[in-house]
Protein backbone atom coordinates (compact mmCIF):
# COMPACT_ATOMS: atom_id res chain seq x y z
CA UNK A 1 0.00 0.00 0.00
CA UNK A 2 1.72 3.27 -1.15
CA UNK A 3 -0.49 5.91 1.02
CA UNK A 4 0.56 3.86 4.32
CA UNK A 5 3.93 3.47 3.51
CA UNK A 6 3.77 7.51 2.86
CA UNK A 7 1.95 8.04 5.84
CA UNK A 8 4.57 6.07 7.73
CA UNK A 9 7.56 7.66 6.24
CA UNK A 10 5.86 11.40 7.32
CA UNK A 11 5.49 9.92 11.05
CA UNK A 12 9.31 9.21 10.98
CA UNK A 13 10.05 12.56 9.93
CA UNK A 14 8.19 14.22 11.97
CA UNK A 15 9.60 12.05 14.93
CA UNK A 16 12.76 12.94 13.77
CA UNK A 17 12.55 16.60 13.41
CA UNK A 18 10.41 17.04 16.42
CA UNK A 19 10.47 17.48 19.91
CA UNK A 20 14.02 17.17 21.89
CA UNK A 21 14.99 16.50 18.09
CA UNK A 22 14.40 20.12 17.03
CA UNK A 23 17.09 21.30 19.85
CA UNK A 24 19.49 18.50 18.26
CA UNK A 25 18.78 20.11 15.14
CA UNK A 26 19.43 23.50 16.56
CA UNK A 27 22.49 22.72 17.91
CA UNK A 28 24.04 20.79 14.69
CA UNK A 29 23.13 24.03 12.59
CA UNK A 30 24.53 25.80 14.62
CA UNK A 31 27.94 23.92 15.17
CA UNK A 32 27.80 23.02 11.42
CA UNK A 33 27.93 26.60 10.37
CA UNK A 34 30.47 27.49 13.15
CA UNK A 35 32.71 25.00 12.20
CA UNK A 36 32.69 25.48 8.60
CA UNK A 37 33.06 29.05 8.41
CA UNK A 38 35.99 28.56 10.81
CA UNK A 39 37.51 26.39 8.38
CA UNK A 40 36.74 27.99 5.30
CA UNK A 41 38.51 30.94 6.71
CA UNK A 42 41.67 29.06 7.12
CA UNK A 43 42.08 27.04 4.67
CA UNK A 44 41.58 29.95 2.49
CA UNK A 45 44.06 32.57 4.51
CA UNK A 46 46.59 30.75 6.72
CA UNK A 47 46.78 26.74 5.30
CA UNK A 48 50.43 26.84 6.03
CA UNK A 49 50.12 27.15 9.58
CA UNK A 50 48.58 24.48 10.29
CA UNK A 51 47.44 22.33 7.70
CA UNK A 52 46.33 19.10 9.58
CA UNK A 53 44.66 20.91 12.01
CA UNK A 54 42.55 22.75 9.60
CA UNK A 55 41.55 19.86 6.89
CA UNK A 56 40.05 18.07 10.37
CA UNK A 57 38.21 21.37 11.02
CA UNK A 58 36.80 21.45 7.73
CA UNK A 59 36.05 17.63 7.87
CA UNK A 60 33.83 18.25 11.00
CA UNK A 61 32.15 21.20 9.66
CA UNK A 62 31.30 19.27 6.58
CA UNK A 63 30.10 16.02 8.79
CA UNK A 64 28.11 18.73 10.72
CA UNK A 65 26.26 19.69 7.70
CA UNK A 66 25.77 16.07 6.67
CA UNK A 67 24.12 15.48 10.12
CA UNK A 68 22.06 18.41 9.94
CA UNK A 69 20.65 18.01 6.75
CA UNK A 70 20.07 13.83 7.61
CA UNK A 71 18.15 14.77 10.98
CA UNK A 72 15.82 17.79 8.85
CA UNK A 73 15.22 15.29 6.26
CA UNK A 74 14.19 12.65 8.75
CA UNK A 75 13.85 9.70 6.15
CA UNK A 76 15.09 6.01 6.36
CA UNK A 77 18.43 6.90 4.15
CA UNK A 78 19.32 9.81 6.21
CA UNK A 79 18.90 8.51 9.19
CA UNK A 80 20.71 5.78 8.37
CA UNK A 81 23.28 8.38 7.28
CA UNK A 82 22.91 10.15 10.41
CA UNK A 83 24.32 7.04 12.05
CA UNK A 84 27.37 7.03 10.23
CA UNK A 85 28.29 10.73 10.78
CA UNK A 86 27.39 10.70 14.20
CA UNK A 87 29.73 7.69 14.43
CA UNK A 88 32.40 9.20 12.61
CA UNK A 89 32.20 12.38 14.66
CA UNK A 90 32.50 10.62 17.44
CA UNK A 91 35.42 8.75 16.88
CA UNK A 92 36.68 11.85 15.47
CA UNK A 93 36.26 13.82 18.84
CA UNK A 94 38.00 11.48 20.27
CA UNK A 95 40.81 10.29 17.97
CA UNK A 96 41.75 14.26 17.56
CA UNK A 97 41.04 14.89 21.34
CA UNK A 98 43.44 12.18 22.56
CA UNK A 99 46.30 13.26 19.84
CA UNK A 100 45.81 16.73 20.36
CA UNK A 101 46.60 15.83 24.45
CA UNK A 102 49.43 13.34 23.32
CA UNK A 103 51.09 15.09 20.64
CA UNK A 104 50.18 18.78 20.84
CA UNK A 105 53.21 19.93 18.47
CA UNK A 106 50.97 18.37 15.57
CA UNK A 107 48.01 20.99 16.65
CA UNK A 108 49.61 24.35 16.25
CA UNK A 109 46.04 25.85 16.27
CA UNK A 110 42.96 24.56 17.53
CA UNK A 111 40.18 22.71 16.01
CA UNK A 112 36.53 22.20 17.14
CA UNK A 113 37.64 18.41 18.48
CA UNK A 114 41.19 19.35 19.53
CA UNK A 115 41.50 18.66 23.75
CA UNK A 116 37.75 16.79 23.31
CA UNK A 117 35.90 20.03 22.06
CA UNK A 118 37.52 21.96 25.22
CA UNK A 119 37.56 25.49 23.11
CA UNK A 120 33.40 24.52 22.62
CA UNK A 121 32.42 23.59 26.27
CA UNK A 122 32.66 20.32 24.92
CA UNK A 123 29.92 19.93 22.95
CA UNK A 124 31.38 18.35 20.02
CA UNK A 125 31.91 15.18 22.32
CA UNK A 126 28.49 15.09 23.51
CA UNK A 127 26.86 16.08 20.69
CA UNK A 128 27.34 12.95 18.60
CA UNK A 129 26.08 10.52 21.42
CA UNK A 130 22.71 12.69 22.20
CA UNK A 131 22.57 12.14 17.89
CA UNK A 132 23.36 8.25 18.40
CA UNK A 133 20.84 8.36 21.44
CA UNK A 134 18.09 10.29 19.88
CA UNK A 135 17.94 8.08 16.46
CA UNK A 136 17.77 5.12 18.56
CA UNK A 137 15.09 6.29 20.96
CA UNK A 138 13.15 7.53 17.43
CA UNK A 139 13.43 4.14 15.52
CA UNK A 140 10.84 2.91 13.74
CA UNK A 141 9.31 -0.38 16.01
CA UNK B 1 32.17 48.78 19.31
CA UNK B 2 30.03 50.26 21.14
CA UNK B 3 30.31 48.85 24.66
CA UNK B 4 27.37 49.92 26.28
CA UNK B 5 24.88 48.48 23.78
CA UNK B 6 27.15 45.27 23.37
CA UNK B 7 26.75 45.10 27.13
CA UNK B 8 23.31 45.46 27.27
CA UNK B 9 22.88 43.24 24.73
CA UNK B 10 24.57 40.48 26.39
CA UNK B 11 22.38 40.87 29.55
CA UNK B 12 19.00 40.95 27.05
CA UNK B 13 19.98 37.67 25.69
CA UNK B 14 20.90 36.24 28.87
CA UNK B 15 17.54 37.45 30.22
CA UNK B 16 15.88 35.56 27.21
CA UNK B 17 17.70 32.47 27.50
CA UNK B 18 16.57 32.16 31.62
CA UNK B 19 12.91 33.00 30.33
CA UNK B 20 13.15 30.63 27.28
CA UNK B 21 14.20 28.31 30.55
CA UNK B 22 11.15 29.18 32.55
CA UNK B 23 8.76 28.49 29.46
CA UNK B 24 10.16 25.45 28.86
CA UNK B 25 10.10 24.41 32.11
CA UNK B 26 6.69 25.23 32.99
CA UNK B 27 5.90 23.65 29.24
CA UNK B 28 3.89 26.73 28.13
CA UNK B 29 4.14 27.71 24.55
CA UNK B 30 1.38 30.17 25.23
CA UNK B 31 3.53 32.91 26.77
CA UNK B 32 5.75 32.29 24.00
CA UNK B 33 4.92 34.85 21.83
CA UNK B 34 5.63 37.45 24.32
CA UNK B 35 9.10 36.21 23.90
CA UNK B 36 9.35 36.11 19.81
CA UNK B 37 8.39 39.60 20.64
CA UNK B 38 11.42 40.54 23.06
CA UNK B 39 13.77 38.45 20.50
CA UNK B 40 12.96 40.68 17.66
CA UNK B 41 13.55 43.71 19.99
CA UNK B 42 16.92 42.10 21.01
CA UNK B 43 17.37 41.71 16.99
CA UNK B 44 16.95 45.62 16.40
CA UNK B 45 19.83 46.27 18.63
CA UNK B 46 21.46 43.62 17.40
CA UNK B 47 21.07 45.60 13.44
CA UNK B 48 21.87 48.73 15.60
CA UNK B 49 25.10 47.20 16.54
CA UNK B 50 25.81 45.79 12.74
CA UNK B 51 25.35 49.61 11.61
CA UNK B 52 27.42 51.07 14.51
CA UNK B 53 30.46 48.61 13.95
CA UNK B 54 30.00 48.53 9.98
CA UNK B 55 31.04 52.24 10.28
CA UNK B 56 33.71 52.17 12.97
CA UNK B 57 35.25 49.57 10.41
CA UNK B 58 35.79 52.26 7.97
CA UNK B 59 37.58 54.37 11.40
CA UNK B 60 41.12 53.78 12.23
CA UNK B 61 41.88 51.13 15.31
CA UNK B 62 39.99 48.26 13.51
CA UNK B 63 39.78 44.55 14.03
CA UNK B 64 42.88 43.31 12.16
CA UNK B 65 41.19 40.53 10.68
CA UNK B 66 38.19 42.33 9.23
CA UNK B 67 36.68 39.24 7.40
CA UNK B 68 36.58 37.37 10.16
CA UNK B 69 34.84 39.71 12.01
CA UNK B 70 32.34 40.64 9.17
CA UNK B 71 31.84 36.71 9.40
CA UNK B 72 30.77 36.50 12.80
CA UNK B 73 28.36 39.88 12.65
CA UNK B 74 26.71 38.58 9.69
CA UNK B 75 26.17 35.09 12.40
CA UNK B 76 24.63 37.13 15.32
CA UNK B 77 22.12 38.79 13.13
CA UNK B 78 20.88 35.97 11.27
CA UNK B 79 20.66 33.14 14.48
CA UNK B 80 17.53 34.71 16.20
CA UNK B 81 15.50 34.71 13.18
CA UNK B 82 16.34 31.40 12.07
CA UNK B 83 15.91 30.37 15.64
CA UNK B 84 12.26 31.51 16.09
CA UNK B 85 11.47 30.26 12.65
CA UNK B 86 12.87 26.80 13.71
CA UNK B 87 10.87 27.14 17.12
CA UNK B 88 7.43 28.57 15.94
CA UNK B 89 6.60 24.27 14.53
CA UNK B 90 7.38 23.08 17.36
CA UNK B 91 3.82 23.62 19.69
CA UNK B 92 5.69 21.79 22.99
CA UNK B 93 8.17 22.88 25.22
CA UNK B 94 10.96 22.04 22.98
CA UNK B 95 10.43 24.90 20.78
CA UNK B 96 11.59 27.21 23.72
CA UNK B 97 15.12 24.74 23.66
CA UNK B 98 15.34 26.28 20.55
CA UNK B 99 15.10 29.70 21.26
CA UNK B 100 17.01 28.93 24.21
CA UNK B 101 20.37 27.73 22.21
CA UNK B 102 19.68 31.27 19.88
CA UNK B 103 19.84 33.38 23.04
CA UNK B 104 22.95 31.47 24.75
CA UNK B 105 24.91 31.64 20.93
CA UNK B 106 24.29 35.66 20.97
CA UNK B 107 26.57 36.38 23.85
CA UNK B 108 29.53 34.09 21.95
CA UNK B 109 28.83 36.14 18.99
CA UNK B 110 29.63 39.45 20.97
CA UNK B 111 32.03 38.66 22.93
CA UNK B 112 33.99 36.82 20.14
CA UNK B 113 33.39 40.33 18.18
CA UNK B 114 35.03 41.95 21.33
CA UNK B 115 38.18 39.79 21.17
CA UNK B 116 38.58 40.42 17.45
CA UNK B 117 38.10 44.02 17.50
CA UNK B 118 40.83 44.52 20.53
CA UNK B 119 43.21 42.33 18.57
CA UNK B 120 43.07 39.00 20.49
CA UNK B 121 42.95 35.70 19.05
Amino acid sequence: MPEQRTESATDLREATRSGPGRILIAVYALFAVAATARSAYQLAVQFDRAPLAYLLSALSGVIYIVATVCFVRGSRTSRLVATVSCTVELIGVIAVGTASVLVPSAFPDATVWSLYGDGYGYVPLVLPILGLLWIRHTRPR
Amino acid sequence: MTAPLANALIIASLVGALWSVVLMMLSRPIGKIYLLGYLALIEIGLLVLAVLAVVALFLPHGPVRVAVFVGYLIGSLVILPLAGWWSVAERSRWGMGVLLIGCLAIPVMIVRMYQLWSGGA
